[in-house]
């Protein structure tokens, strides 16, 4: 902005379209959050203001973690998305590496092939998929998630790290290179240590992906206490009575909560590693 | 992740006679890359390639769960372009892809344009509007299930208390209201998705552009016109070509919210194609279901290449 600012101006253009923007955009939690802490029967009673809570109580929660299988989705959607990201992460780092600096047959086709990758949605695939995973004997194994997962992360993984390993001076990897070391010691010493943010957003990037993943895990775990949160939430806790609302958002609350905090953290990081690998890549 | 050991010179010196090979082999830039390559590539292989080839084998047999059937030729096709649900289906994912993009586009260009300003606080707030996009949308959408709930709909209340209307809403009731409030929720995720990527654009537009516009006179619109609009025109077009594929190709949403329902009227591809390939068991004719999306996605695919080669 060029100088004249004054408070009006600024409320007018700028705080009042933030609070519109707000408003919308975090209703739907302020909603879910006031729901799973008030008492069933408040739902029902007409008279309370429904965006307030009048009788604070923590049942919901608690009836999550004693009366439901929750704990058990907690760990499931731990262990996936860990070991998803990291093989996930592993495998993106050597394709990142091997499309930015080295030159082989075929690369440039395979470099295409990984973008159009990116763009091949989990609904296109299920169902042949399923056929995939079933006659591998992987239907309810952690293995069903964590071997199909990378199928979505490792082509973004990929662009992104290729996109940030290509603004690191090739002179560093030369001058290494001529002091002894292996290429693959230059990956592992010199790239990887000035690659931290691009890694820390690639692995944001695969973590979440993994944790908010639905339509496989749907398909994939569907034996109870091997399900993960959102598909755990969705199938096991609405039912057909109409009790169910405070612990359904109890659910939808913490299950979110691991992610709203991940990127509080390192919301810089995701915003410059799109800059980087996204949208220049 | 630290296998720099492995490859240390001492080991190499010591190990060259034995491993000369192998230490050749990863020296070459061809082998190298290719070995590089492997591992991601054979994941993409077994789950992605090969699946999407069985999709195709399958989407022309009268196959069920559990059973591989016969070959029937486009059998399966050709009785979906007289299935009505399919066509309301088809019209759905369309409208749903389509109709939603202005919107996200338009408020995903405000929130930038706000949140570009300098203020207090502005990486909590970045943060805050984020939450939308990349919380887990099966979540949400949770949420949206209970703001569009015949009986507790927030909104039906705040309504009914300023006296607008008498009776609640039963906003995902009939067809024509339950697709638009889905719509509704699809925008409400995808507006940061567009605001940060704008925002990244709009930071990439050197303040000295905007100042020597100014200077020159330009006024606020002008400077909008011709300093921000080409700047930000290739990140817009890229968002909205990549929203157009999620969208069209998604399916928790409208899983969460109606599971296609009232009465079949509100699928997408992807709810159909897992009702009638998963929950009816006919599988070949769900492979059908989906790969009908794959004409679009690949129009859309092939753009988004082109444009993206263009300007590198």
């Amino acid at each position: 902005m060029v100088g004249g600012d004054t408070l009006g101006r600024r409320t007018l253009s700028i705080y009042l379209p933030l609070a519109f923007f707000l408003l919308f955009l975090l209703f739907p939690f302020y909603w879910m959050s006031i729901v799973s802490l008030k008492p069933t029967n408040d739902l029902f009673d007409l008279k309370f203001n429904p965006f307030w809570v009048q009788h604070f109580t923590l049942e919901n929660y608690l009836y999550l973690f004693q009366n439901t299988e929750f704990p058990e989705w907690v760990k499931n959607t731990i262990i996936i998305s860990v070991v998803s990201t990291a093989l996930s992460l592993t495998c993106s780092v050597f394709i990142g590496y091997a499309l930015a600096r080295l030159r082989f047959p075929g690369s440039n086709f395979l470099g295409v092939g990984i973008f159009l990758a990116y763009l091949v949605p989990p609904t296109l695939l299920f169902l042949p998929l399923a056929q995939v995973i079933s006659s591998l004997g992987l239907y309810n194994t952690y293995w069903a998630l964590i071997l199909t997962y990378p199928t979505q992360l490792i082509p973004f993984a990929s662009w992104l790290l290729m996109g940030y390993f290509r603004t690191i001076p090739k002179e560093i990897e030369e001058s290494a290179m001529a002091d002894g070391c292996t290429r693959l010691e230059t990956l592992f010493r010199i790239i990887l240590p000035l690659s931290v943010p691009g890694l820390l957003s690639a692995g944001i990037f695969c973590f979440t992906l993994c944790w908010n993943e639905f339509l496989y895990a749907l398909i994939f775990m569907s034996s109870g206490p091997m399900k993960t949160i959102p598909v755990g939430t969705v199938s096991d806790l609405i039912k057909a009575d109409t009790l169910f609302w405070g612990s359904l958002m109890a659910s939808a609350v913490l299950g979110s909560f691991p992610i709203a905090i991940l990127y509080s953290f390192f919301v810089k990081y995701y915003v410059s590693g799109l800059t980087a690998g996204a949208v220049k890549g | 992740m630290d296998r720099s050991g492995d490859f240390s010179p001492v080991a190499v010196v010591q190990d060259r006679g034995s491993i000369f090979s192998l230490k050749g082999l990863m020296e070459r830039q061809a082998s190298l890359g290719i070995i590089l390559m492997l591992p991601g590539a054979l994941l993409l292989m077994v789950f992605m390639a090969y699946p999407f080839f069985l999709g195709i084998w399958l989407s022309l047999t009268d196959s069920i769960i559990g059973n591989i059937g016969q070959y029937i030729g486009l059998r399966n096709f050709s009785d979906l372009i007289t299935d009505s649900v399919f066509l309301q289906t088809t019209r759905n994912t369309f409208i749903y892809a389509l109709v939603t993009v202005p919107f996200k586009a338009v408020l995903g260009l405000g929130m930038a344009l706000v949140l570009n300003n300098r203020m207090r606080f502005s990486n909590p707030i970045r943060a805050a509007v984020m939450m939308p996009w990349i919380v887990p949308t099966a979540l949400s959408s949770l949420g949206w299930f209970m703001i569009f709930d015949p009986v507790f709909s927030p909104i039906s209340w705040l309504l009914k208390n300023l006296g607008l209307i008498k009776q609640n809403i039963n906003f995902l009731g009939g067809p024509n209201l339950a697709i638009s409030s889905i719509c509704l929720a699809n925008i409400w995720r995808g507006i940061p998705f567009f605001g940060i990527t704008i925002l990244a654009g709009l930071q990439a537009v050197p303040q000295e552009l905007h100042e020597a516009a100014a200077i020159d006179g330009a006024g606020l619109w002008h400077r909008f016109r011709h300093v921000t609009i080409p700047a930000i025109k290739g990140v817009v077009l890229i968002a909205a070509m990549l929203s157009i594929i999620w969208t069209f190709a998604d399916f928790q949403l409208i899983y969460v919210l109606t599971k296609g329902g009232p009465a079949n009227t509100t699928h997408i591809f992807g709810t159909y194609a897992y009702q009638i390939g998963l929950s009816a068991t006919e599988i070949g004719t769900g492979a059908a279901i989906s790969l009908y999306m794959f004409p679009i996605l690949a129009f859309f695919a092939i753009l988004l290449l082109i444009y993206l080669r263009r300007e590198a």
